[in-house]
């Protein structure tokens, strides 16, 4: 079962989802802080995080972004504001996901599965592949660009990995939410575009014009053609 | 005798003009009738306030300047006259007073005497003629005059001390003199001697100078009137100025601008106008600011208590699951507390979610993230989401209708409608789409929704997309929020769309959501 680190400043609700997730069987650590939270993160060393955005001090933007500096864990954040600028902001600070408060611990779970879910990947398929200059390793969960290591958050390599092992073919957002974040009802297309946008900042030589991860306005978006 | 007793003046086309002639200024009483407004649109046009206000000064200028005119001439006229015909008629009586006539009259001699008197006339040349009996005589080449009339000859028997009248024959004025001769009986009685001479004198150099009078009364109120126009102009622009700005003012206020004030110049009625109007702007300026920031209040207090209630509320439902999970164990009251715990955390949280969103839109934050969809697949998806996938639900849905949505919110639409159909209304439920052309407009996307239920009263139906209505009196805690069919309207209405509810002759009811079609081409 995945550890998860909890970060919520209001001591009913971070009891309750403390509550809720370890009754399925998580292991959970919860801190009152966003500096607290990044104090015991080296030493619990979760899985995942879950992060609420409105935080006394350091807010939940704050966290993320130094989280992301470091590391590849995956974040989920916990809103109570679904406004669409908040739920922005966090997904260009570089969470993975986000819940909107209140949530039930059915939901909050199976988002943190579909996060830390691994593609399947068809058999046969050869372990590592290059698409200029980018390196995909589908085993090792690496990427590389003029072999350069990049830093990818979870959410980044998997919409990578599912737009590249099918070249040319066009995703709608709908798809890539579905496949990707494991969505089935219809979810925010933003959670897409800024994935799009995190990506492209990292792997395109020109984020203006993309060569790798291209838009087809009005459809989706595909991988190459290079 | 300064003035005779009879006096007429009979010259045609002589009388001063009391008025001028204004039919050129005359204002129809009715306008040309045309219907509809574009017809009260051009009578005001052609009688805006200018041309009013610019009428009524020419009519004031051309009355006194004409009353003037009018006047003026009238009375040198007369005393033009009445000096010529003064000193005619008594140079004439005095002539006859002085030459001796013997009774009886022969014609013969009467004749030179005649001569004699016509050669005397005074201030013009006169003819002179004589009547007695049967007896006709004259200074002239005819011995009876043409221009003498029988009212003169009555006046001259009538009256011994002469009769004179203005005669106008051919275009020529005359006066004419009739004096009869008399005895002296005594100091006061005058006995008629039958003999009447009369006197005809050609007015002609009067009338040159009265017509000269009337070119001189003309020409004078004529450049007055011109120039009567100018102060007209000048006041009509300065009525006219502010009466502009005013209405333009009003337009502005009409199109919400608010803050419109109008220059205040002067002290004038116009002045007070403008001042009233600023004064009432600025009422309702505050008024409408009041209600707007009272309406903001309200907006942000529903807002702000949506917001509170969901930190404590996403506390109690992360811990529903486990009142529910331990429920089993517990004794059953106890159980059946903690389930309904359980169960209204759940519906306070859909309230809630419901509320943040209805708040969403009235703070116009809810945005429409389009996206091309095939519209049965989303559809279907929606149904499938929610289990709506037993007979219950039957489904008409073509494929290849693509349509630009807002998946999430076509999403809450039809999950919405559906939902609400098969709590109130009755199975099965025929989810039914289409597209159809519009002439005019685009092509709509139509989306029915059908319940074989009762329908809906027709009392509810007006109320039915109110927030919180509910169409079941009885029913005041359905399993919805009575928000839902008020989201709906608000997201079908983002996308540009209507929706309406009514009944199927046979019962049951039908939401019908039309959204505009626009299906981009294919290119990237």
């Amino acid at each position: 079962m995945p550890r998860v680190l909890l970060i919520e400043d209001d001591p009913s609700v971070r009891e309750g989802v403390e509550l809720g997730l370890r009754r399925r069987g998580h292991e959970v650590r919860a801190a009152a802080t966003g500096e607290a939270g990044l104090a015991a993160m080296a030493e619990f060393r979760p899985d995942l995080l879950l992060l609420d955005l409105m935080l006394p001090g350091m807010n939940g933007v704050q966290v993320c972004r130094q989280v992301r500096d470091h590391s590849q864990l995956p974040i989920i954040m916990l809103t109570a504001r679904g406004d669409d600028f908040d739920v922005v902001i966090g997904l260009e600070a570089g969470a993975d996901d986000y819940i909107v408060k209140p949530a039930r611990p059915e939901v909050i779970e199976a988002r943190i599965r579909a996060v830390l879910r691994r593609l399947d990947d068809s058999p046969g398929r050869p372990a590592i592949v290059v698409h200029g200059e980018l390196t995909v390793d589908r085993v090792g969960l690496t990427v590389s660009k003029a072999g350069r290591p990049l830093a990818l958050a979870p959410s980044e390599l998997k919409l990578l990995l599912h737009l590249s092992a099918a070249p040319e073919q066009v995703f709608s957002r709908q798809q890539l939410l579905e496949h990707v974040w494991g969505h089935s009802f219809h979810a925010d297309a933003r959670l897409v575009d800024a994935c799009v946008a995190r990506l492209r900042g990292k792997i395109e030589d020109e984020v203006g014009s993309p060569r790798y991860v291209q838009t087809l306005r009005g459809f989706g978006y595909r991988f190459g053609p290079l | 005798m300064r003035r005779p007793a009879a006096r007429q003046d009979r010259g045609r086309g002589r009388q001063p003009p009391l008025c001028p002639d204004t039919a050129g200024f005359r204002l129809p009483l009715r306008a040309p009738v045309s219907s509809g407004r574009g017809g009260d649109r051009a009578r005001v046009r052609a009688f805006g306030l200018r041309t009013r206000l610019l009428l009524a000064f020419l009519l004031v200028a051309a009355v006194s300047a004409g009353t003037t005119a009018a006047l003026t001439y009238r009375e040198a006229r007369n005393s033009l006259l009445e000096t010529a015909q003064d000193t005619a008629v008594t140079s004439f009586r005095d002539h006859v007073q002085q030459t001796g006539f013997g009774l009886p009259v022969q014609k013969e001699g009467l004749e030179d005497v005649l001569r004699d008197i016509a050669r005397k006339g005074k201030p013009h040349p006169w003819v002179v003629f004589a009547e007695y009996g049967s007896i006709r005589a004259s200074s002239g080449e005819n011995p009876v005059s043409t221009v003498i009339t029988p009212e003169l000859r009555r006046a001259a028997r009538a009256n011994p001390h002469g009769s004179f009248e203005r005669v106008v024959k051919d275009g020529v004025p005359y006066l004419t003199i009739a004096m009869p001769t008399v005895f002296k009986t005594g100091p006061d009685s005058l006995l008629p001697s039958g003999l009447v001479l009369y006197a005809v004198m050609r007015m002609t150099d009067e009338q040159v100078n009265v017509d000269a009078l009337l070119m001189a009364g003309r020409d004078g109120a004529l450049p007055g009137l011109a120039v009567s126009l100018i102060p007209g102009l000048i006041a009509a622009r300065s009525v006219l100025r502010p009466v502009r700005k005013l209405r333009e003012a009003a337009h502005n206020m009409g199109n919400g601008r608010l803050d419109t004030r109008i220059p205040v110049r002067g002290s004038d009625e116009l002045a007070d106008l403008a001042r009233t109007f600023n004064e009432s702007a600025g009422q309702l300026e505050r008024s409408v600011r009041e209600l707007r920031e009272a309406e903001e209040r309200a907006r942000r207090f529903a807002s702000d208590v949506s917001h509170e209630l969901r930190t404590p509320l996403a506390g109690m439902l992360a811990v529903t699951e486990v009142l529910d999970e331990d429920a089993d164990g517990l004794d059953a009251d106890t159980a059946r507390a903690v389930r309904l715990v359980s169960a209204e955390t759940g519906k306070l949280a859909v309230l809630v979610e419901d509320l943040m969103e209805i708040s969403r839109f009235d703070a116009r934050a809810a945005e429409l993230n389009a996206d091309e969809v095939d519209v049965a697949e989303a559809i279907r998806k929606t149904l499938g989401n929610r289990h709506w996938t037993d007979d219950r639900i039957r489904t008409e849905l073509p494929d290849g209708i693509r349509a630009r949505l807002d998946p999430r919110r076509f999403d809450v639409v039809i999950a919405n409608l559906v939902g609400n159909a098969l709590r109130h209304g009755g199975a099965p439920v025929t989810v039914r789409l289409r597209a159809e052309e519009r002439s005019p407009g685009p092509p709509v996307l139509v989306t029915d929704v059908v319940d074989n239920g009762p329908g809906i009263r027709p009392e509810a139906l007006p109320h039915i997309f109110d927030r919180f209505y509910k169409a079941d009196a009885a029913r005041t805690r359905s399993a919805g929020s009575g928000l839902g069919l008020a989201i709906t309207l608000e997201n079908v209405k983002l996308h540009g769309g209507t929706i309406h509810a009514g009944n199927r002759p046979g019962g049951g009811a039908v939401f019908a959501v039309e959204i505009p079609l626009h299906v981009e081409g294919t290119g990237g």
